[in-house]
């Protein structure tokens, strides 16, 4: 069926360097790679694998994240499934038409206008002649250069250029569509018209394979998530748990010399420990600590962020108490926040934070921005991060038969 | 369903030599245009180029055999002349097409690393490139050649089978080096030096047979007997040496098989080694 991805067992290696270090090399070696198609699993000097044993398969119309730390492999695996690179164990297959976002332009030449880049990377992307005179005016309303068009794009700057070659990939209409990290160019409204357009591709059922960084929007626009770590696969499954599992390769990170965390647990109603929470549910946040080194009118805090790091919600006991955490060494204490959790449809990171007696930005005794991950499930009534519990009447007055004052009214 | 057989495609799937060159003809094209497009670009005289060219060859090559002649002490007619023009403008073709075909995977890296497609497309629009200039000479020749009443004969039907068998092998070179040079940037300057001397063992400003023993070596190059033939076929109307043109059309149908086969091997590291 079109749009089927299935990777298995998937290795690749890169080299380091050159592979030939001399001609005296370069003759049998070159023979050998031509007569034979080696597939040896044994590295030679400077290799190193850029992906090891992945294997994982995407249904037609599901979006799949890969999100993992830089050099982890994810736009090796991009170039892999969009079949710029071959594997070297193991085997690829997708099917039907692939559309590749791996760099947006790739294909245009400096010196042809807007116009004939349009035909040119257009059939670069697979397009038909045709199919491009069918869809030209769609593209450049798209891209909003119709003023440009028969300028050189060496002329454009580096966000029409890039609008240009976003327009031309999205009406490759593929039924697999790769996207690596390009949402960041072009400004804010460009940026939110292309998160339109795949959300739309989402809903036509093209699957969707998204590499980023970004985890709000991996987070909003796909359903499930491949975290990569060092080439290997470490995680596949719901989004919320890739991005737990993508924050935990930086706990060393937040290892403190002054306390440990011994528990933590977040409650609704009551009830034990829970992270698929309700919009607007009263919680009870409770770590239970232990001093590692004397601990003298500290204030313990939390926070919400989102996955991406943006704070949302802090407070700490300089603002909400008198008491303040005094500890000695070996001694315990148990932390209880109660706050309302008026938020919903999303991914959300609970942190827990010990200041320093002296508050000063920056300087902490513990810190951990993501002690906790939460889902809020969505509330039918709204959309957006915050919820705010909203209800509405229309209240007609009797007897006026002003059609716009009716008309306002329904606005 | 038709549709989405067509549209199938995995990478365990053996690839037909033309039927996917056949899917991307659009594309084929389009970078062809292109090619010939950017030649022209920001330039004086644009397109004029692409006749003001091959004038200049047919130039040095009648300049050649004039300084020659008088060397000789024999004089030389002007079916001399014409012949010279006929094999200048052919091999201007060959080494323009081998030239730019060599250069062809690395100047267009962009597309290598970040693109799928099948890249046998680049060398190869670069030699149809090349051709569309050859073809601009050739309409040039044909005005010349009817103004001085060359003469039409049965024989000039050989002319697109020599042609067809002189692109042929500029396009099997031209994805052999592409793809050399891709690997070792040193291909490029290997290529200037033996276009270089190419000309002194190709008949191109004398006929092989002119020139005895030498000349049997000027056959053994398989260009030769394409610009003899062409020669012979179009000024001293005679039929081409078949003996040595097989030959060519060795290289022109064994040779293209081979050196794609080669292209093809090396395609999949294409984009890692570049």
């Amino acid at each position: 069926m079109a749009g089927t991805i299935y990777v298995d067992g998937v290795w690749k290696k890169f080299a380091r360097g050159e592979n030939f270090d001399s001609l005296r090399d370069l003759i049998p070696g070159l023979a050998k790679r031509l007569l034979s198609r080696p597939v040896s699993q044994e590295l030679r000097k400077k290799e190193f694998w850029a992906l090891q044993d992945v294997s994982f398969s995407v249904k037609p119309g599901e979006a799949l994240a890969i999100i993992g730390p830089n050099g982890s492999g994810k736009s090796t695996m991009l170039k892999l499934l969009s079949r710029i690179l071959k594997p070297n164990k193991g085997s690829i297959s997708v099917t039907g038409r692939l559309g590749a976002l791996i760099e947006l332009g790739a294909g245009f030449h400096p010196d042809l206008t807007g116009r004939e880049n349009i035909y040119l990377n257009g059939t670069i992307l697979g397009m038909k002649r045709a199919e491009i005179d069918r869809k030209f005016d769609e593209i450049v309303d798209f891209s909003g250069l119709s003023a440009f068009l028969d300028m050189p794009v060496k002329r454009y700057s580096s966000g029409m250029y890039a609008r240009l070659g976003f327009s031309v990939a999205v009406h490759v209409d593929p039924d697999v569509l790769l996207v690596d990290e390009v949402l960041s160019v072009g400004d804010y409204h460009f940026q939110e018209q292309c998160f339109r357009k795949m959300q739309q591709f989402c809903r036509q059922g093209t699957t969707l394979v998204f590499v980023s960084h970004n985890l709000t929007a991996v987070s909003t626009l796909c359903t499930a998530a491949l975290v990569l770590k060092s080439g290997t696969p470490v995680f596949r499954g719901d989004i919320s748990g890739a991005i737990q599992k993508y924050h935990s390769f930086y706990e060393a990170d937040l290892k403190s010399r002054h306390l440990e965390i011994v528990d933590s647990r977040l409650m609704v109603n009551g009830g034990s420990d829970a992270n698929v929470i309700e919009p607007g549910a009263r919680v009870v946040f409770e770590v239970e600590v232990k001093a590692l080194a004397e601990i003298r009118d500290a204030h313990p805090g939390v926070q919400v962020h989102t996955p991406d790091g943006q704070c949302l919600f802090a407070t700490a006991a300089s603002r909400l108490t008198k008491d303040r955490l005094n500890l000695l060494p070996g001694q315990s204490a148990t932390l209880v926040f109660s706050f309302d959790m008026n938020l919903q449809g999303g991914v959300f990171l609970l942190g827990f934070t010990v200041s320093p007696e002296i508050e000063t930005p920056g300087e902490w005794l513990y810190y951990n921005p993501r002690l906790k991950r939460l889902v809020l499930t969505e509330d039918r009534r709204c959309a957006g991060v915050l919820h705010l519990n909203p209800s509405l009447d229309i209240v007609s007055q009797p007897g006026v038969i002003d059609p716009r004052s009716c008309q306002e009214v329904s606005l | 369903m038709d549709n989405i057989q067509n549209a199938t495609s995995t990478q365990a799937e053996k690839r037909g030599l033309f039927r996917e060159l056949y899917q991307y003809r659009d594309l084929l094209l389009m970078v062809t245009w292109r090619d010939i497009k950017i030649r022209y670009k920001q330039s004086l005289m644009g397109f004029l180029w692409a006749l003001l060219m091959p004038v200049l060859v047919v130039g040095a090559g009648v300049i050649a055999m004039i300084a020659f002649s008088r060397v000789s002490g024999h004089g030389f007619d002007k079916a001399a002349i014409f012949s010279v023009a006929v094999r200048s403008v052919s091999w201007a073709f060959f080494a323009a097409g081998v030239r730019f075909g060599t250069n062809s995977l690395i100047m267009n890296k962009e597309l290598v690393t970040k693109i799928y497609f099948p890249r046998e497309i680049l060398p190869l629009a670069s030699v149809l490139a090349s051709f569309v200039d050859f073809a601009v000479a050739i309409a040039v020749l044909v005005i010349v050649l009817s103004i001085v009443k060359i003469g039409v004969t049965i024989h000039l039907l050989w002319v697109p089978v020599l042609i067809l068998l002189l692109t042929s092998i500029t396009m099997g070179v031209s994805i052999l080096l592409s793809c050399a040079n891709l690997f070792f940037r040193d291909v490029k300057y290997l290529v200037e030096i033996l276009l270089t001397y190419g000309i002194f063992f190709t008949p191109v400003l004398y006929s092989a047979k002119s020139l005895g023993k030498m000349g049997t070596l000027m056959l053994v190059n398989p260009i030769g007997p394409i610009l003899e033939g062409l020669s012979s076929v179009v000024i001293q109307h005679q039929a081409p040496d078949l003996k040595w043109l097989a030959n060519s059309a060795a290289w022109a149908i064994l040779g293209f098989a081979l050196f794609w086969k080669i292209f093809e091997k090396a395609e999949s590291s294409f984009a890692e080694r570049i």
